[in-house]
Order: structure tokens, then sequence, then C-alpha cells
């Protein structure tokens, strides 16, 4: 393709890009709210921030390389992703 | 920059504020109840831009705001973080705040920072240090500061004088005023078994600019001894309430500020406890 | 220092429960610190575990709390924040979880923790102005292979030979489908205050990354032809125009 028909292509998808987002106003609006978006909704978890305050929880002090995961990763099954065995993970811990 | 009409004074008015919390935004600024001012810490608005940032340039529109740090470590062994120092002068340069106060405690050490407000020794060394850095903190940010009583756990062998005395010096050494916690005076006098009323007695509170409020929680030593945490998880306990009776009794009317960092309640039993503040600070003569 | 315990030695003590508490820490009867010194622990400990939830909370959902805790705990002893700015702590912990025997076998997880650290950089990012997509009709046509744009601060692509975005959505949203194994190329943009992280369509990436990179619109689009066959420009810039990732056009004469 000469770059006289490329740019008639790109010209193209340009022009069909603008189109499709000049309708809609919905992200221009969103920018006004500075409040949190409301439960469930996939707000900026703005993160963790400091404390001055102190605890009274106890630290647990499991061991993590005697636990197993236990969470949702159970229920994804993806190639590669093989359910480690007791005695496999002790073998891969470095003594 | 800020233009004239929106200046801060560069006081906090003497009446109940609160810690800030993201989530209370649309209730403060929708009924703030008798909450006239709020604090942040400083460390969470040291991004480059996001809601945090938009939310404080909006309130301190309308509310005075006090600058309150929890990380420069200025009980550190070490040197202040000239980073760290630069980015709080940057922020106190944008907001202007009406305050900015920060810990006796250290945090950092060798460059790992440690989120706890660790404890000192009371010892000359440690007032040498502790006003040199408070001056390089007022050089930097071109203004006073405030400094916080700590809560306390346990006791240093080493220590050779009172904390009053410590804080006494510190502020006559470098000018700069205090921040009076009185729920951290009533944790650490119960801690280290001495009278909450006898600190308050002897403490300078010519030079004492705010006072905090915040909830502890019970529990006991190795040896059965009462032990309070210094949590911010609950209401303040009536003793506290009573132990503010007697400072505003002795320092007049002071802004007081109600601190709750963990578990935080709805926007109604925050502005409670502030509405509690008030009525404490309406029984003082001004 | 004479006659103390050095900041040195109570950190080393703080940050390892099976050493005693230094000596010279005393109850008020002058008894060995113990439980007391333990507040301490436990403040560090706790308050850099919760830290690390917020942070990683769909890695936390994926390995479970009782593991992700003790996991935070010797993360947090290998790893403690470099500054007192814990919005961003956490950028090791790819490299950990990389590293972790325990969760070798998950392989997605790295990723998972790559892309939750880059949602709350977007989050933090500078706040900026995006063009009008009209002002994208109005280069002129010979313009637009030579021409090249500024993306926002906020804007991260994160390239995976996993289903990246397919686990953090099962894991983040009510209802969204498990995924299914597949590699995801994840763009997150932000448009106002909340990063809006999608999956990328074949090619996008390439595109993307190239833009990123400082490459003229001509030079991206050879890139992404190259990745994918099927690669299509329009929605690709659809996706960047909505996501008010694109904050300016620089021509050729603008350049000067």
């Amino acid at each position: 393709m000469s770059n006289h028909m490329k740019a008639i292509a790109i010209a193209g998808a340009v022009a069909a890009a603008v189109a499709s987002t000049s309708t809609p106003a919905a992200a221009a609006g969103k920018e006004k709210c500075y409040g949190v978006a409301l439960a469930g909704q996939n707000d900026c978890k703005a993160g963790p921030g400091t404390t001055c305050a102190g605890t009274s929880k106890v630290d647990y002090q499991g061991n993590a390389f005697k636990l197993v995961p236990a969470g949702t990763c159970e229920s994804i099954t993806l190639p590669g992703n093989r359910k480690g065995s007791l005695t496999e993970l002790d073998r891969d811990i470095p003594s | 920059m800020r233009d004239d009409a929106n200046h801060t004074p560069e006081s906090l008015p003497p009446g109940p504020g609160v810690g800030y919390k993201p989530q209370h935004y649309s209730d403060i600024l929708a009924d703030p109840g008798p909450v006239c001012w709020l604090e942040i810490h400083a460390e969470n608005y040291m991004g480059d831009g996001g809601r945090p940032l938009a939310q404080l340039r909006h309130l301190a529109g309308r509310f005075p705001i006090s600058v309150h740090g929890v990380g420069l470590s200025i009980g550190g062994e070490g040197r202040l973080d000239p980073e760290h120092l630069s980015r709080l002068a940057h922020l106190v340069g944008w907001l202007r705040p009406a305050s900015f106060s920060e810990h006796l405690a250290w945090s950092t050490h060798e460059g790992a920072f440690l989120n706890d407000l660790l404890p000192l020794p009371y010892t000359q060394a440690t007032l040498a240090r502790v006003c040199d850095h408070i001056d390089e903190l007022q050089e930097a940010i071109g203004r006073r500061m405030l400094l916080e009583n700590p809560s306390t756990y346990l006791a240093f062998a080493e220590s050779e004088m009172s904390e009053t005395d410590f804080l006494r010096e510190v502020a006559r050494r470098t000018g700069c005023g205090l921040l009076l916690d009185v729920n951290n005076v009533f944790v650490s006098a119960t801690n280290q078994q001495t009278d909450p009323r006898a600190y308050i007695d002897d403490f300078p509170i010519g030079a004492v600019s705010e006072i905090h409020l915040g909830g502890h929680d019970e529990d006991g030593d190795d040896e059965g001894a009462p032990l309070l945490i210094d949590s911010h998880g609950r209401e303040i306990a009536d003793p506290v309430w009573a132990l503010l009776d007697h400072t505003l009794a002795r320092s007049g009317p002071l802004p007081v500020l109600i601190e709750w960092d963990n578990d935080v309640p709805e926007w109604p039993v925050l502005a409670g406890e502030a509405a509690r503040a008030a009525r404490h600070l309406e029984k003082v003569a001004a | 220092m004479s006659g103390g315990i050095s900041q040195a030695a109570f950190t080393k003590a703080l940050l390892d429960p099976d050493r005693p508490a230094p000596a010279s820490l005393t109850s008020p009867s002058g008894a060995p610190a113990g439980k007391r010194f333990d507040v301490y622990r436990n403040n560090v400990a706790v308050s850099l575990t919760e830290a690390l939830g917020v942070a990683f909370p769909v890695v936390r959902k994926l390995v479970g709390d009782e593991f992700f805790t003790a996991m935070a705990g010797v993360f947090l002893r290998a790893h403690p924040p470099k500054s007192p700015i814990l919005m961003l702590y956490g950028d090791q912990m790819p490299a950990f979880l990389e590293g972790f025997a325990p969760v070798r076998h998950l392989g997605y997880l790295p990723d998972v923790a790559r892309l939750e650290l880059m949602l709350r950089e977007a989050c933090h990012a500078t706040d900026t102005r995006p063009i009008a997509p009209d002002a994208l009709a109005a280069i002129p046509p010979e313009d637009l292979l030579s021409v090249r744009f500024s993306l926002a601060p906020a804007v991260r692509l994160l390239r995976s030979q996993w289903p990246v975005f397919s686990i953090w959505l099962a894991n983040s949203e009510e209802g969204a489908p498990m995924p299914e194994m597949r590699a995801e190329d994840v763009l997150i943009t932000r448009p106002g205050f909340d990063p809006a992280p999608q999956c990328l369509p074949a090619g996008s990436a390439a595109f993307i990354e190239a833009l990123m990179a400082g490459a003229s619109l001509g030079e991206a689009l050879e890139k992404a032809e190259g990745d994918a066959a099927g690669f299509d420009l329009a929605d690709t810039l659809a996706l960047l125009l909505e996501g008010g990732a694109i904050t300016s056009i620089l021509t050729r004469d603008s350049e000067t």
C-alpha cells in the first residue's frame, strides 16, 4: 500500500473512532465527581494509607511456607496451574 | 497558588475537628455538623494527582486544614530524609494549611519505613537530635510546627528526664508549638503507672495549640498490669473526656480533634463525637 | 550510643519475633518489656499486612486471607516500605511472588499483582486534560502517518501470557465469568479519577506500546499489523479517546 493509500485508510479509521466516541459525554460527566464511587462500582482503590494508631490485633505468626493457598485460586484451573501437593511444596523449600 | 480570598489563617479555630476519611467526603460537604476544621495525614496526599488531591483542594476551600505528618521520623538516629522534607515543603507550600504537626517518635531506620510511631529514650542525646530535626523541618516548610506527645507502652532504662521536661525543652530550644494528645496522656500514664492529671499539670500548656482525642483498647501485660493500646478504633473513653476537662481548665479553649483511624464508623457517629467535644469546649470560659 | 539500645537493635528485634525484647526496655516495675514490646511488633506487622491487603485485594482473595496474612508477614520483613508514602507500597510484590515457593504453581499470580500495582499507579498519576476527539479528525490526512501522541501519565499497559484481566475481573465483580486459558493484554486508562482496566483486542497492545515509546501513528500501525493480521485501528483509537488517554497531538509543525 502506498503512503497515500495508507493515509486514506487511517483517515477513515480516525473518522470512525471519533464518530463512535463523540456522542455520549459520559466520561466528561464522571470527572466532576470527586466523591468515592458507590460500593460495588469500580471506584479508584486509592490503596493503603498511613496510620498513627496502634492495634490490639495480634500479629499472626503463621509460617507461609507450611501453608497452602486456599482462596478462589482453587476454582481457577488453567494449564500449568497444577494443584501443588504438600510434598511437592516441601521439596521446593530452600533449606 | 491560592488567591488572598482563599487564604487560610495560620491557626485552627478553637472548636472540634475530625481526622478526614475519604468515605466521609459527601457527608461532610452535605452536613459537617459541629465540625469546623479537618486534619489529614500528609503522606496520603503526596501522589502526583487523582481523587485524593482533588478532594483535598475542594475541602480546603471550605474548611481550615491541619496537616499531620506521620512519617518524617523526627526522633530517628539517621538524618531526615531530604526527599521527604521537600515533599512536605511542597504540600505545605500549595495547601497553606492552618497548622502543621508531627510526632515525637521515630519510624524509619536505614531507609525502611516501619509505619508505627516508635518510642524514644528521654536523654540529652535524643533531645539534641530531635531539636536539630525540628529546626531543619521548620526551616524547610517555612513555618512553626507542633510536636505531639506519644502513646508509650514501655520505659527505657537510660531515660534521664520526664516526657514533660523533654517537650518543654524542645519547645524552648526550637520555638515549636505542642500538640497535646489527651488520649495518649491517659494511655501512657496508665501503661507507665503514673498520674495523668499530674502529667497535664506539668505540661508546658502555654505552648499547646491543638488537642487530640481518640479511642483506645484495653489489654494487660505479662504481669497482669493494665496495658492500653492507642488504637483509634472506637469512641473516646469517659476518663479521657474527664482528662480533657482538666486540660481545658488549664489551657482555655483550643482546637480539639477526634481521631478515628481503625474500624472507621459512619459519619453521624464521628460527628457525634465532635458534638461531644463541642459541649466540653462550651463549658470552658474563653 | 552509650548505655542504651540503638534503633538498629530495636528494629532488628521488632522485625524478628524470635528475638527477646531488648534488655533496656522495661515495664514500670523494671521487669523485661515482654508483651509491651510486642505491642510495637504488632503495630508494625499488622499495619503493613493490612496495607498489603488493601493494595492487593485480588491476590489476597486468590490465596485466601490466612495464607495472605502469613505471606505478607514474610514479604514485609523482606521488603519493608522504602518511603512513608504507603499508597504505592508493594512494588516488589510481583518479583517476590515469582520466587515464593508455596505459590509457584499459581503462575498467573505475579501478573495479577502487576495489574493491581498498575491500577494504584493510575489512581495517583498526574491529572491531565485529554484532547477532544474532534481534534483527531481535524488532522490533515497527509499528516496522519507522521503524527505522534502524548499519552496521559495514568495510562498503563500489561501484556500477559495468562488471562490476567479475566482472573482479576472474576475476583472483583460479582457474576463475572470464570477465566479461560489465553494470553491477555490489559490497557488501563483513567477517564476522570477511576482507573478503567480493559482487555485489548489483537494487535492493540503492540500499537499502544509503540505510541507510548514515541512512535508515529504510521510506525505504530506497522507494529500492530505485524503483531496481528486483523488489527482494527478504529477500535483501538476509540478505546484511547474514550479513556481520555491522548493528551496532545504532535504534528511536524508543532515539533519545530
